[in-house]
């Protein structure tokens, strides 16, 4: 461990942790609400009668929901997302956290009905100077898939602590 | 519906359509209720403060969200998002409301991207972007990238 370094060996003893996977069903409503909030009209998210019509055959969701977002991304982390972020805080991270950005790659698009069984683990830690001062920069990578094993989502968010 | 976009449209350089968006405090908390983020740094002053933050701040999230429906619209029904990426660079401030339904006067937001590769891989017409979210001094807050099919004209 560098001296001064943000990422204590508690903190690097996080690195690789999975946690539990959490099951969960897509539901119509929570779709058309996300959709609403973004202002969003596309009838496949809002429309069910149009939806049914076309290639989907049910509402889908929008890019980047799978119907519970927060929970899959990192609420499948050990203990759940508020105690994982306790884990990080007693582990000695930064009190101050933001939403450093996110890359999701689609494979099968979900839609309401499905059921997910979402994964996510804490990939990696890294740190560097920057305008806010010594801040460390936390990885976390989410899988989502289908009952039947098939991946329908993968996505890889950075949480910045400072 | 818009004409559908075919892979014959695109050319590397040109524009994705356009989509302006205006960040209110009304639409944050109907954010934070729809997609689970309760985050008080997007509605809580003191808390706000307390995080080294001038005033609540508009969910990168919901940022990503409105480069999402960017490159959705763009693509129309037949083309199909394979990536999307973004990082938050700066941050964005919501308008205030006037009343129960009207935003203050205030910044708008623009949704903006630029096609940076077009390429074939297996049968399939793939599209590359370049996107991003320009605040009201024409700052981008928000910088991505998009990988996207679409179908052949022919």
């Amino acid at each position: 461990m560098a001296e001064g370094s943000l990422i204590t060996e508690e903190l690097r003893k996080l690195i690789g942790v999975s946690g539990e996977p959490i099951t969960y069903k897509v539901e119509e409503g929570a779709i058309q609400r996300y959709a609403e909030a973004i202002g969003d009209l596309n009838p496949l998210y809002h429309d069910v009668e149009y939806a049914s019509k076309s290639k989907h055959g049910r509402l889908i969701c929008p890019p980047g929901f799978n119907g519970w977002p927060i929970k899959g991304q990192i609420g499948a982390l050990p203990g759940g997302a508020s105690e994982m972020m306790g884990a990080f805080a007693k582990a000695g991270a930064p009190s101050r956290l933001l939403d450093g950005g996110i890359e999701f790659e689609f494979f099968i698009p979900i839609g309401a009905g499905d059921v997910l069984i979402a994964t996510s683990k804490v990939a990696d830690m890294t740190e560097r100077e920057t305008s806010m001062g010594k801040t460390m920069f936390i990885t976390t990578e989410a899988t989502f898939q289908k009952q039947n094993g098939d991946v329908a989502l993968r996505s890889q968010a950075t949480l910045i602590c400072f | 519906m818009a004409k559908q976009l075919c892979y014959e449209d695109v050319e590397v350089g040109i524009e994705v359509t356009p989509l302006t968006k205006i960040a209110t405090t009304q639409m944050l908390v109907q954010w934070a209720g729809a997609s689970g983020d309760r985050n008080p740094l997007h509605y809580d002053d003191d808390f706000v403060k307390s995080q080294g933050v001038g005033a609540p701040i508009v969910h990168g999230a919901l940022k990503r969200a409105w480069l999402g429906q960017l490159v959705t619209d763009w693509i129309g029904e037949q083309g199909e998002l394979r990536k999307l990426s973004c990082r938050y660079r700066g941050m964005d401030y919501p308008r205030k409301m006037k009343t129960m339904e009207e935003p203050q006067e205030g910044e708008t937001w623009w949704c903006k991207g630029k096609v940076s590769k077009k390429y074939e891989d297996g049968g399939e017409h793939l599209v590359e972007c370049e996107i991003w979210l320009e605040n009201g001094k024409g700052e981008k807050t928000t910088t991505g990238a998009a990988v996207v099919t679409l179908p052949l004209r022919s």
